[in-house]
């Protein structure tokens, strides 16, 4: 019955898809499987020489000038065509918003489910793989199976972590498919000027809230990020509502696991914190001793960020510079 | 005349859902019901559009449960008319039956121009339904929309794919979805609300669109939910106070080393 082999691994992000390529392999190693990853692209040859060295068995490689750059049609045709051919058991894709309508789309076309956002992949008993899932703001998490394959299921950034470098190497194969012709057309481009920076990566994040209440006080959060060499992240309206960032922290923003995250005038509603639970450490700072951001605090100081931030730059200075 | 179509979910208010504290489950039930935020951001912007170039906005909510005052609230704001289907036994489907579902009442309405939708759903939070309705219908997709230009028969959106913003165009019809920022959905004025009295909801059932109970049924479901779990929250909670500011600091300072979050080994 079980013509649906292996496990897959696709993301237009390379450094996401090396990371779903270490979770791939420790699954696939419990099954006694292959991991394939899927390149596509244009002079790409690197991108699955290195995938073929971070975990993958096997490399399906489509180098063409029509990949260039991701396309919604041409990359869904590319993966139909290489499902529908080679059946996949399980199928994991980079949770990037392109990746996640992809995955949907790529479910509808071979009639099968799809769980976006796993923050778990594991193995039950019988060797069924099962994820888990975020649901209802962040108070409930679903722990979901398919029913159906392949299975497909989509994995955000940082959830797991790439392999040491291997000198064992997977094999290239290089195919050829044919392309949908694109339903949309991309005009312009623009890169996101304000944070730059990806906050996923980042080990210590300096993290602001509607406790700021003029611009100009963000020098204080960014006075602080530069003693503890950290990045600057916010809550979600000082991205939407007030503009002073692009990108924020929480449910519909990005997710970060920092060593350490201090909260600054945020209040804690489940959106934002959803976003930050797998921080190492949580510090906030808040002057509403009931603020909801004390109950998921590590360390909790009430006060007010215009006394507090400035006394916390001087004692970090003090310590990190001796 | 242009024709908007709005997907409206009736989720689950998660700010208001609780947790039973004898069971530890959450209590989905009794958790009032409200449109999905996104969704709500949808509307505006199908109405938005309504204001501009003038065009008909029609609702479509696929549920389970009665919906009456949550697509009340939608024609308040300034939909036209609101299809439910309406069926105890779409409780518990997934994102591709919805799909299939929305798909087929759509066609029932004849053409249209626009499908707006959020970009996810607050209580499943999946953002599938929207990809996968677009690619039952076979038309162009533009998801996490910022901003939406309708031109002649174009449809031109700014996608805010939070490292960069792209702006996609292509023709219409065309399924959109929006993200939070693109515009605050209106509070609707009591007038408005009285006159939404008037509109029309339509009801359909399952049988209506020409499904079977059987193929709603959980065999032919892609994914099952065994468990919904409440995360466990194991933090110190452990609360600084000093007698000023700078000794408060201080001793986050020390902890903060002693969890080894901070500094090398030279303190
Ligand atoms: C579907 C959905 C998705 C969402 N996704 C996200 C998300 O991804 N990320 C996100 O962040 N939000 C998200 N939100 C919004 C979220 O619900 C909250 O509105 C938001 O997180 C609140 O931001 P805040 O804590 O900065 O502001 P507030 O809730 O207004 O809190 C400000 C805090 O600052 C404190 N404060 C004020 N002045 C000072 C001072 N001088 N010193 C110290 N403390 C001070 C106050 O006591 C208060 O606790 C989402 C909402 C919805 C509906
Ligand atoms: N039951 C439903 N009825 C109407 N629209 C829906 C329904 N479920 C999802 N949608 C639409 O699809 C979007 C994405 O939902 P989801 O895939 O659940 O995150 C929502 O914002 C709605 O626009």
């Amino acid at each position: 019955m079980n013509e649906y082999k292996g496990i897959w691994a696709f993301s237009e992000d390379h450094s996401l898809l090396l990371e779903i390529l270490g979770k791939g392999r420790e699954i696939a190693d419990k099954l006694e499987t292959e991991v394939t990853a899927i390149v596509l692209g244009h002079n790409v040859k690197e991108k699955a020489e290195e995938a073929a060295t971070y975990g993958a068995d096997k490399v399906y490689l489509i180098d063409n000038p029509l990949l260039e750059s991701f396309q919604s049609e041409r990359y869904l045709s590319a993966l139909t065509s290489l499902t529908f051919r080679y059946k996949p058991e399980t199928f994991l894709i980079g949770s990037t918003k392109d990746g996640k309508a992809l995955a949907a789309r790529l479910a509808t076309r071979l009639n099968t489910g799809c769980i976006t956002d796993c923050i778990q992949l594991e193995l039950t008993d019988e060797k069924k793989l099962v994820a888990k899932k975020i649901v209802y703001g962040g108070k409930g998490i679903a722990t979901i199976l398919w029913q159906v394959k392949p299975q497909i299921a989509t994995i955000p950034l940082r959830t797991f972590t790439k392999l040491e470098f291997r000198e064992k190497k997977g094999q290239i194969i290089q195919l050829d498919v044919e392309l949908e012709e694109p339903k949309t057309r991309r005009l312009t481009v623009r890169p996101l000027e304000v944070s730059r920076i990806r906050v996923e990566e980042a080990e210590i994040i300096v993290s602001c809230g509607r406790g700021f209440e003029k611009k100009e006080d963000l020098a204080l959060a960014e006075e602080l990020a530069k003693v503890l060499n950290a990045q600057v992240g916010c809550s979600r309206p000082l991205a939407e509502d007030r503009k002073w960032f692009t990108e924020w922290i929480g449910l519909s923003g990005h997710k970060v696991k920092p060593k350490l995250y201090i909260a600054l005038g945020i209040s804690g509603v489940i959106q934002h914190v959803a976003g930050i639970r797998d921080s190492k450490v949580i510090v906030a700072i808040n002057k509403d001793e009931n603020a909801p951001i004390f109950e998921i605090a590590d360390y909790a100081i009430v006060g007010d960020i215009h006394e507090i931030v400035p006394a916390l730059i001087k004692a970090f200075q003090k310590c990190l510079q001796k | 005349m242009l024709r908007v179509i709005v997907c409206l979910k009736q989720a689950i208010d998660v700010t208001q859902l609780k947790m039973d504290s004898k069971t530890l489950r959450l209590m989905t039930e009794e958790a009032p019901r409200k449109i999905s935020d996104f969704d709500k951001n949808a509307l505006e912007e199908a109405i938005r559009i309504k204001e501009c170039l003038g065009c008909e906005v029609v609702t479509v909510t696929v549920t389970a449960e009665e919906a009456k005052t949550t697509v009340k609230e939608a024609l308040a704001m300034g939909a036209d008319r609101a299809y439910v289907i309406k069926d105890p036994k779409i409780a518990g489907i997934d994102t591709l039956t919805t799909a299939k579902i929305l798909a087929e009442a759509i066609k029932r309405l004849g053409a249209f121009d626009l499908i707006l939708c959020g970009e996810a759903s607050i209580d499943s939070f999946s953002g599938q339904v929207a990809a996968r309705l677009a690619e039952i219908l076979g038309i162009p997709l533009l998801t996490s929309a910022n901003k939406v230009i309708v031109k002649d028969s174009d449809i031109i959106v700014e996608r805010n794919l939070s490292s960069r913003y792209e702006t996609v165009k292509a023709k219409m019809p065309a399924l959109v979805s929006v993200t939070w920022g693109i515009n605050q959905p209106r509070i609707p004025s009591l007038m408005a609300i009285m006159k939404a009295s008037k509109k029309e909801i339509v009801e359909w059932n399952i049988e209506d669109l020409g499904f079977t109970s059987e193929k709603l049924e959980s065999s032919d479901m892609t994914i099952e939910i065994l468990d919904v779990s409440v995360p466990k929250i194991e933090r110190k909670k452990r609360k600084l106070e000093g007698e000023n500011a700078a000794e408060t600091a201080e001793k986050l300072v020390k902890a903060l080393i002693q969890e080894g979050v901070i500094g090398g080994g030279d303190f």
